[in-house]
């Protein structure tokens, strides 16, 4: 039974790499750069959550509901402000970009928070399960943030589908000289690319903040965690960056099971595999053009 | 002939398109020199010279893609020569860009529907197009990487269409297609007057690679060389001698022998 519990619990955690991968998927389908300080952002959303819950009365809950959107808003300023920039001046300038601004981000919130770990708290919550039969419990933190990155992929996915901003979105990652003649200003929609990835980013580290402690100096970590699950559900394709999700989750929790020492490891180790036996992926969307 | 008109002439605020002094640079390389260029209303103009002319630096620069060094674009009474390309729909001047460019991971429909991100009020719409193409109306979900080039051709002239220009622009429409499927598209062009009177129908700048086709469909042509207008006149007037003497320059090809 304990290995049907693993099942559950990797596949739940999977919805938080999800969670923190679709960002990242989306900016790099959209303008094909990768964010080296994604997981600096989320970090950055806990900790100013962790502020806003403590000084004032707007507790866990209400932190996130003003988050999330500001993060977004934020997103848009970077992108327009300093990754556009970055952008015009070349593909490897928006790596030095984002590291610079990971560097800048980690010992900003050095400074301010000091190394102490800290958590959020997620009210009730925080130790409330689902009693399934055989031993099996199920936080209700873990569905529930599985739920979110459900919808949330949904709901992007519906977006770039349906509306007529998603598809300029995909028409001006396709070529955005092209979109211009049609009257898409692409800085503009890369903007709102930025500003989804930022408010789910956040979103996914207010949820990792709820379920485990964290400090100035995991940034880089979550970002790794979301770059293997995108590469591992595929490139281009929002849904197959919740397989990959899920895939690492579940990598991580039978490794766990058969040594917990292993449980990272595992992971890394799919992800290897992955790129060795299956790089595009297991659900590539799109070929590398 | 000289077509170049002394440089104190006022832009003419009765042509939709009025354009002066035009110089547009490659890095050292000056593709456009000091170029003027009228378009009327509902008229259809041909660019046409041999390659390195500067016909589609031209186009780019009405576009917007492409900065002028000099010079100034004048549409519908206002300049727009800095205009950014981005905007330059919404004034009415749409691009059909050289080699098609359409979206690849977007269908024929939705292809379609991005010429509508910044539409103008008028008659054209996605709708519209598929009257002109029934084809499309049965292939509207198919991915526009799989399409033929006059298939692709033809949606991106759609997706032009569907912004209701008031000027639209041509970029070597029979690149790398068959003279038929050439001819086809061409004699559509009638079509998009729509029955309006002139004045009110879309205008056509068209530069063009297979001159017989510009001619048969111009009503006016300016023949390009090194950046300037060599020669410019209602197809009927001009002989041959005179397009060829303008195309290739002063110097004549030698004539092979028999």
């Amino acid at each position: 039974m304990i290995w049907v519990d693993a099942l559950v619990q990797g596949l739940l955690l999977g919805g938080l790499y999800a969670l923190f991968a679709c960002g990242l998927s989306l900016m790099f389908g959209v303008m094909r750069i990768v964010n080296l300080a994604h997981g600096d952002f989320a970090v950055l959303a806990a900790f100013l959550a962790y502020s806003l819950a403590t000084a004032t009365p707007l507790g866990t809950l209400g932190a996130t509901l003003l988050l999330v959107p500001a993060f977004a808003a934020f997103g848009y300023l970077v992108q327009r402000g300093l990754i556009q920039r970055a952008l015009t001046v070349g593909p490897l300038s928006t790596l030095l970009a984002t590291f610079g601004l990971s560097i800048v981000i980690q010992n900003a919130l050095l400074q301010g928070y000091s190394g102490d770990t800290r958590a959020l708290n997620p009210g009730s919550l925080v130790s409330a399960s689902l009693h399934l039969g055989g031993g099996i419990d199920v936080a209700y933190l873990a569905l529930i943030t599985f739920g979110l990155a459900v919808a949330v992929l949904a709901a992007l996915q519906l977006f770039l589908k349906i509306s007529r901003t998603g598809r300029m979105l995909r028409a001006a990652s396709d070529d955005p000289g092209a979109a211009a003649l049609v009257g898409a200003d692409a800085r503009h929609l890369y903007g709102i690319a930025a500003a989804l990835a930022f408010g789910t980013v956040a979103l996914a580290g207010l949820m990792f903040a709820m379920r485990s402690s964290f400090d100035p100096s995991i940034g880089p970590t979550r970002l790794l965690y979301a770059f293997e699950a995108v590469v591992i559900g595929g490139l281009g394709s929002l849904w197959g960056t919740l397989i990959g999700g899920m895939v690492l989750g579940l990598a991580q929790t039978f490794g766990a099971q058969y040594d917990p020492a292993f449980t990272l490891l595992s992971g890394h180790l799919v992800f290897l595999a992955v790129l060795a036996f299956r790089p595009q992926g297991l659900i590539p969307a799109r070929s590398m053009s | 002939m000289n077509a170049r008109q002394d440089p104190d002439t006022q832009a003419d605020d009765s042509a939709l398109l009025s354009v002066r002094g035009l110089t547009v640079h490659h890095g050292q390389l000056r593709a456009v020199a000091d170029l003027d260029l009228d378009i009327a209303p509902g008229e259809t103009v041909a660019v046409i010279g041999a390659n390195g002319a500067g016909k589609s630096t031209l186009l780019g620069a009405l576009a917007g893609i492409l900065r002028p060094s000099a010079g100034t674009i004048r549409f519908a009474g206002r300049d727009v020569t800095g205009l950014p390309a981005h905007r330059r729909v919404a004034e009415g001047i749409c691009l059909v860009p050289e080699g098609r460019r359409l979206f690849p991971s977007l269908t024929v429909e939705e292809n379609l529907l991005t010429g509508a991100y910044r539409r103008r009020p008028g008659p054209w719409s996605v709708e519209a197009v598929m009257d002109l193409f029934p084809w499309m109306r049965e292939r509207r979900g198919q991915s526009a990487a799989r399409l033929s080039g006059g298939e692709q051709q033809a949606v991106a002239l759609g997706r032009a269409l569907v912004g209701n220009p008031r000027l639209l622009l041509l970029d070597e429409v029979s690149l790398g297609l068959a003279p038929a499927v050439v001819q086809r598209i061409y004699a559509l062009l009638p079509a998009l007057l729509n029955g309006h009177s002139p004045a009110q129908g879309i205008s056509v700048l068209l530069v063009e690679q297979d001159v017989a086709q510009a001619l048969k469909v111009a009503d006016r042509v300016h023949c390009l060389l090194e950046g300037r207008v060599a020669l410019s006149g209602r197809p009927a007037e001009l002989t041959a001698r005179q397009v060829e003497r303008a195309y290739f320059g002063p110097t004549r090809p030698r004539d092979s022998a028999a």
